[in-house]
């Protein structure tokens, strides 16, 4: 037990997992008190996880990964996501493009103007275009046919950068808002969504480029992690499930809104793969292989990540 | 005029508890662009709050605060329905203004 | 489904529609950038065999993928394997190079820590690749050994067919130098791996 009085205070910060704010008098009242044992257990944990990996071989992971979920709690409090939603929202109800009409005739698979729920059912077979879509493709029909934005300039940078933010991420933050709490469930009934997982699984196996990565490489064991960043196992339910649901997301390093088409954008550079076209056939190929073995699991996105 | 605030404040035991997500760059200047280039310093600088007619918060933020700031604060009093204002201003002068009713 | 493992859908022999399908999608789905070429999705013996096979080949396919790459290295040609550790810990720690936003040409780094814990200072490591630490006190570092670590660097698919680990001599990613370095980092007593 770990003796905290006169223990240095510090704040709390984002990225520095453990250390909390300790009041100047510690030691006879009770609420000092607990704060004084949560400060132990946090330090404990904090030199544990040091000691493990003094110590060498295989490094205590619970207490890394325990510190990496704390991280994480502290993340979840106040997700600039939510402005993101909010600025997409906007978007959805303006009158914009050269026929001057807003987004809110779109189909995204529940039937014109229905947002509530959509992003759960993504990738899905749609009729009036017979292809398979998924959010980011759909979102560029609705774009182009609602609003006559010409396509080229609806797929320029769909990327948002520090100085100029994409329209695009902002309405996927908000469509996929609309589906917190929903359970997945992406259709595999006709043809040719079955015919998109099917690619989609090639795609996720293949093996490829001067590293002779394929996304399995990284993503196709339970339990590992690249540097700090635990990989999800996307070939099993229950990777697939957690790692899904939490995209698109904030993601803290960058100060800005990612979206799944961009997940995997970055993904194939890390492969050292040439680059993917944006929303793609392969792209919601991959997405549709992913996003299916996902099914049943609560979407909770819009997320927060490192 | 900078970007919407989102913010929520809640009473619970007679205490009110506000929470702020503020949209800004927070750029400390000592950033480099893909260029290479420094990115120019632009951060809030101040950060009030008011209830009725008492300041219930007044911070000070410095290049140490992240992107997007995100800020809770306690006070004690409010009452259902009573509207408390947030403002910020920046080191360009720029300023922003929200408000939310106590839920 | 069982056990929440999905079975894998049947197998690329089986369906030659889905295999043009595949190929199509490949081709026109994605486009080269900065260094990154069409040519990088053209699978070569290795990365067909593996992938077809998801990375478990027949006994004998995996003889002979193993001697064909082995005999793909390239030993230095002064006998020397070891080189300065202190640079190799750099060369480990920096995983750029090679990607469609590095300039084709530039020098990179091996990103060993993506997979690997090396040294006992670095906690930011991964944990695709088995720890390294101690290598050279646990292994010795005879010269068949500081060979057989420089053979692994250079090429790991000679001793382990559908290793995840890329082949960074063969690839160009990593000079000769670079994996001597490398090589230092791993076996050199003076290394903090084997202090």
């Amino acid at each position: 037990m770990a003796d905290v009085r006169g223990a240095p205070s510090t704040a709390a910060q984002p990225g520095a997992p453990g250390k909390k704010a300790l009041p100047a008098t510690l030691t006879t009242r009770a609420r000092p008190i607990a704060l004084a044992w949560a400060c132990a257990a946090v330090i404990l944990l904090w030199s544990g996880l040091d000691l493990a990996v003094a110590a060498g071989g295989a490094a205590a992971p619970d207490a890394i990964d325990a510190a990496i979920a704390r991280y994480h709690e502290m993340l979840d409090e106040g997700n600039p996501a939510e402005l993101d939603e909010q600025r997409g929202e906007q978007l959805w109800k303006t009158a914009a493009g050269p026929a001057h009409a807003t987004l809110e005739r779109c189909d995204l698979g529940r039937g014109p103007g229905v947002v509530k729920g959509a992003y759960a059912e993504l990738p899905r077979l749609f009729a009036d275009t017979g292809r398979v879509q998924d959010l980011e493709s759909r979102l560029i029909t609705c774009l182009t046919t609602l609003q006559g934005i010409p396509e080229s300039e609806v797929v320029a940078k769909p990327f948002s950068t520090d100085s100029a933010r994409s329209d695009i991420e902002a309405l996927v933050a908000y469509v996929a808002g609309q589906s917190r709490g929903v359970t997945m469930q992406v259709p595999l009934h006709d043809a040719k969504e079955k015919e998109a997982y099917a690619l989609g699984e090639r795609l996720f196996f293949y093996r490829a480029g001067p590293y002779d990565f394929s996304c399995a490489s990284c993503h196709s064991s339970s339990g590992s992690r690249i540097r700090l960043q635990d990989l999800p196992n996307l070939a099993t339910t229950a990777g697939a499930q957690r790692a899904y649901t939490s995209w698109p997301a904030y993601r803290v390093s960058q100060g800005l809104f990612r979206s799944f088409q961009w997940r995997l954008n970055d993904c194939f550079r890390q492969q050292r793969f040439p680059e993917p076209v944006y929303a793609s056939d392969a792209t919601i190929a991959l997405t549709m292989f992913i996003a299916a073995n996902a099914n049943g699991a609560r979407y909770n996105g819009p997320g927060i990540k490192r | 005029m900078g970007d919407p605030m989102k913010i929520k404040a809640t009473l619970q035991d007679g205490v009110t508890e506000v929470k702020i997500l503020m949209r800004h760059p927070m750029e400390t200047g000592l950033r480099k662009d893909e260029s290479g280039a420094l990115v120019p310093a632009w951060f809030i600088t101040e950060v009030s709050a008011i209830h009725g007619d008492r300041v219930v918060l007044r911070a000070q933020f410095g290049t140490s605060v992240s992107r997007n700031p995100y800020l809770a604060f306690r006070f004690k009093g409010g009452q259902p329905g009573d509207r408390v204002t947030v403002s910020w201003v920046d080191s360009k002068g720029d300023r922003r203004s929200d408000e939310a009713a106590i839920g | 489904m069982v056990g929440g493992v999905l079975a894998p859908t049947a197998l690329y022999a089986a369906d030659p529609a889905l295999d043009a399908r595949f190929k199509q999608l490949l081709q026109h789905d994605f486009r080269a950038r900065g260094g990154a070429g069409m040519d990088r999705l053209e699978q070569d013996s290795v990365q067909k065999i593996c992938t077809d096979t998801r990375d478990r080949p027949q006994p004998a396919q995996r003889e002979d993928l193993q001697k064909e790459q082995q005999a793909l290295i390239r030993w230095p040609a002064d006998g020397q394997f070891l080189g300065d550790w202190r640079a190799g810990e750099k060369v480990a720690q920096d995983g750029r190079g090679m990607t469609w936003a590095d300039l084709p040409g530039a020098a990179g780094g091996g990103g060993c820590y993506g997979c690997h814990q090396i040294s006992p200072q670095e906690i930011a490591f991964g944990t695709i690749g088995p720890s390294l630490l101690q290598l050279g006190r646990k292994r010795g570092n005879s010269l068949q050994m500081q060979r057989y670590v420089y053979g692994h660097i250079y090429n790991a698919k000679a001793y382990n067919v559908c290793s995840y680990m890329p082949r960074f001599g063969l690839s160009h990613a990593l000079s000769e130098q670079q994996i001597k370095d490398l090589v230092a980092l791993l076996l050199d007593p003076d290394s903090p791996v084997n202090r």
